[in-house]
C-alpha cells in the first residue's frame, strides 16, 4: 500500500479537536461536553499514530502506539468518573444543565 | 491509490459525524454520531499500521465507552429534556468561527512544513510488537495506568453509594 501523507492526518486531527472545543463551549448538556471531550482524546490519538509513522527509529514509532493505548486508559477512567459525577449532581439537584452549577463560581 | 480513496472515505465519515455530535440536539443521536466516528477512525488507525490499536479502539471506546453514555443517557431519562434545550447565543455562531480559523491556521502551517510520510515496516502495530515495547520500555507508566484505573474506581463507587 503506498503512503498517505502525515499531513492529511494531522489536518483531520485538527479538525476533530477544534469540533471538540467548539462543543465544550456551546453545548450544556454535560453528556454532550463528555463525548466532545472524547472527541478531543481521539483527535490527539489520530495525530500520535501519525506522527509514529513518520518516525526513524522503531522504538519510536511503536512509542506512539503505547502512548495511545495509554490516552484511551486515561480516556476510560476519566469517562467512569464524570459519568458518576453527573448521576451524583442529578440525584441531589434534578438537573444537569450546566449553567445551573455554578456554586464554585462565588 | 486504494488507501487513498479509504482515506477520503473514512475522513468524510469522521468530519460529518465530528459536526454532527456537535451540532445535533439529542444526547442519544450524538452518542450513535460518536461510536460512527470512532469506528471510522480505527479504519485509518490500521492505514497508519497500527493494527492492535485499531481493535482497542472498536472494544474500548465503540464498545465499552459508549455504552456507558448511553447506559447513563437512558439512566437518568435525558432523551430530550425541554430544560436543556438550547437558546440562541451570539457565542455559538462565534465559536464555530473560531473553530474554523483554527482548523485553516493548523492546516496552513502543517502543510508548509511536513512533506512525504517515510516508508515503515508494517509490523510495527502488531500485539507483538506493541507488547513487546509495552511490558519493557513503558513498563512504569503501564503500572501507574493501573493504579489510575484503580483511583477511578474507588472513586466511582464513592461517589455513587450514599453511604459506605
Amino acid at each position: 500500500m503506498e503512503a498517505i501523507p502525515i499531513s492529511w492526518f494531522l489536518v483531520l486531527s485538527a479538525f476533530m479537536f477544534a469540533m471538540g472545543v467548539t462543543g465544550v463551549v456551546i453545548r450544556r448538556n454535560p453528556i454532550v461536553i463528555f463525548m466532545c471531550i472524547e472527541l478531543m482524546l481521539n483527535a490527539a490519538n489520530l495525530a500520535f499514530l501519525a506522527f509514529a509513522r513518520q518516525q526513524a527509529q522503531l522504538g519510536a514509532q511503536v512509542a506512539g502506539q503505547v502512548y495511545t493505548i495509554l490516552v484511551m486508559a486515561v480516556a476510560a477512567a476519566e469517562v467512569a468518573i464524570g459519568l458518576g459525577i453527573i448521576v451524583a449532581i442529578y440525584r441531589l439537584r434534578d438537573t444537569i444543565n450546566v449553567d445551573e452549577m455554578n456554586l464554585l463560581k462565588f | 491509490m486504494f488507501g487513498q480513496i479509504l482515506f477520503g472515505i473514512m475522513a468524510l465519515v469522521i468530519v460529518v459525524t465530528s459536526i454532527w455530535v456537535v451540532a445535533v440536539r439529542n444526547p442519544v443521536r450524538s452518542a450513535l454520531n460518536l461510536v460512527a466516528n470512532f469506528f471510522a477512525l480505527a479504519v485509518l488507525y490500521l492505514l497508519l499500521y497500527a493494527q492492535f490499536v485499531a481493535a482497542v479502539q472498536v472494544i474500548v471506546y465503540a464498545g465499552a465507552i459508549m455504552v456507558l453514555f448511553l447506559f447513563t443517557i437512558m439512566l437518568l431519562n435525558l432523551g430530550a429534556p425541554a430544560e436543556l434545550a438550547e437558546r440562541f447565543e451570539w457565542k455559538r455562531p462565534i465559536t464555530w468561527g473560531l473553530a474554523l480559523l483554527f482548523v485553516i491556521v493548523l492546516a496552513g502551517g502543517v502543510f508548509a512544513r511536513l512533506g512525504e510520510a517515510q516508508p515503515v515496516p508494517d509490523n510495527i502495530g502488531t500485539v507483538q510488537m506493541v507488547g513487546k515495547y509495552l511490558f519493557t520500555d513503558w513498563v512504569y507508566p503501564f503500572e501507574l495506568t493501573s493504579v489510575l484505573l484503580l483511583i477511578a474506581i474507588v472513586g466511582a463507587i464513592v461517589m455513587a453509594k450514599r453511604r459506605l
